[in-house]
């Protein structure tokens, strides 16, 4: 599991990453109402707007964290979008992306570093 | 610190576990460990205590009631002089362009009036007030903290401190003690629920507010809570959904401006803005403020664009206020729109992100009040 600065969480499972938000984030961001999320089969690069976030508060973006193919998204997320609250690191993943090129992975931090980061 | 105004229960606040952020040049609880939509949920339910001091307590003195409300109605297009002894009124301070200067609460508190106004116009009201009523004191009251009690819970919860509270009626005020010491108490709200706003010395507010949310029905509540709150009664919020652009007409704000003061009244007229608001009371305004309702789960927020349909370019108004309802378990947002684009039902298309998405006018409010009249 790697950490990006966005306080997403990057998973491997396979030859994919699955992408989600980290507990830290989804307490920070408030109740969770909607989460728009990226058409399967969309080719992303990394740091383009793949998913809106919209709390109580506010809308967030969520960019992506690598260059590659959307190859699944939370579908559960369109009518349980409090998963994301509920369930961060688990039911209340965004993605899971095909990267093309897997070694950008290791720019991303450790679970102390990010722990490190977050204080 | 910052040089940001700290209220008298800021320990209060954050021994609950609020959040503060600054609003209005004050430190304010924006919500505390429920969280934004469970405070919500809770206050439609039971019932949520809210810390508005911020806002401006203001005293007019004169020679009578009569000769204050008098003067007052020079300032607001609303029948001060007929409000009876006991009684709180909705009201705004209109400017010479028929705009909304600020939105208020009064009432006839038998020898003299009470004025509750927003927080961010407070210093710039008591100037006006102060340069324009003649021979009336304008008294800032700085002293007292001010809490509102709100929800179906709200009775039963004051009630157990003083009993006569439950004979009040929506927009009564009276003198009542708690915590020992006499408050200034209204049977109203922001909320669209049934409830109390209460006047208290800062030395006793603590002491009620903890007996307050000792009761198990009463949580406290940030302002996150009180934003939804009042978008799904309907109601507006100062220098968002009306300002000195905005005439009462367009903002659908007729109610308030009782016969007395329209065309053919008493007292017709006579205050700052009276031409354009008198002449759009006749002919109806060119836009109004709406209730929208957009398709799906993603809120359009303040700003956003309206357009009569998905293809067309000429903006035709703009979103003034938009979140999501908790009660009403979906987006809603008030904005203005042409007064033949107003009607509910009338689909219209919001720009959200660079994309285009329906929404459609609805009235107001997205959920029912819950007053005891």
């Amino acid at each position: 599991m790697k950490y990006t600065e966005e306080h997403e969480w990057l998973n491997p499972e396979g030859d994919l990453i699955v992408v989600g938000i980290t507990e830290h984030a989804a307490t920070q961001l408030g109740d969770i109402v909607f989460v728009e999320l990226p058409e399967v089969g969309t080719e992303v690069s990394k740091e383009d707007e793949v998913v809106v976030i919209e709390s109580v508060k506010a809308a967030s973006d969520i960019l992506a964290p690598l260059d590659g193919e959307i190859v699944e998204v939370n579908e559960a997320l369109a009518d349980n979008p409090g998963a994301v609250n509920d369930d961060p690191m688990g039911e209340g993943w965004f993605f899971k992306i095909k990267p093309s090129d897997a070694s950008q992975m290791e720019a991303y931090m450790s679970e102390q570093e990010y722990l490190d980061l977050i204080g | 610190m910052s040089d940001l105004e700290e209220l008298p229960l800021a320990a209060l606040h954050r021994g609950l576990g609020a959040k503060m952020v600054p609003f209005a040049g004050y430190e304010m609880p924006v919500q505390y460990t429920a969280g934004v939509m469970k405070e919500h949920l809770h206050t439609r339910e039971a019932a949520g205590l809210f810390d508005v001091s911020h806002m401006g307590q203001v005293i007019l003195r004169g020679a009578d009631y009569a000769t204050i409300a008098a003067a007052f109605e020079s300032l607001v297009p609303v029948d001060a002089i007929g409000l009876k002894d006991g009684r709180q009124r909705y009201g705004f301070f209109t400017n010479e362009a028929g705009g909304i200067l600020d939105d208020l609460m009064f009432a006839n508190r038998g020898d003299h009036l009470f004025v509750v106004v927003n927080a961010a116009c407070k210093a710039a009201d008591i100037a006006h007030m102060t340069a324009n009523l003649p021979g009336i004191k304008v008294e800032e009251i700085t002293g007292r903290s001010l809490l509102a009690l709100q929800g179906p819970a709200a009775e039963a919860a004051l009630a157990k401190l003083a009993p006569e509270v439950a004979e009040m009626t929506f927009m009564d005020v009276r003198d009542v003690t708690l915590a020992g010491v006499t408050c200034w108490v209204s049977r109203s709200g922001y909320t669209g629920e049934d409830g109390y706003e209460i006047s208290v010395p800062d030395a006793q507010a603590e002491e009620l507010a903890r007996a307050l949310l000792a009761d198990e029905s009463v949580l406290p509540i940030g302002l996150g809570a009180r934003d939804s709150l009042r978008l799904e009664a309907g109601l507006c919020l100062y220098g968002h959904d009306i300002d000195e652009t905005t005439s009462p007409i367009e903002a659908g704000l007729i109610w308030a401006i009782q016969k007395a003061r329209r065309a053919g009244g008493a007292r017709e007229g006579g205050f700052p803005g009276a031409e354009r608001i008198l002449r759009e009371i006749a002919e109806g305004p060119a836009r109004k403020r709406v209730g929208l309702r957009p398709e799906g789960r993603a809120p359009m927020r303040e700003g956003v664009a309206l357009f009569a349909d998905a293809d067309s370019t000429e903006t035709i108004g703009t979103i003034t206020s938009g979140a999501f309802g908790p009660t009403l378990g979906a987006p809603m947002s008030m904005g203005y729109v042409p007064a033949d684009m107003a009607a509910p039902g009338t689909a219209l298309s919001g720009e959200l992100r660079g994309k285009r998405a329906p929404l459609t006018v609805d009235s107001l409010p997205f959920v029912p009040a819950n007053f005891k009249r």
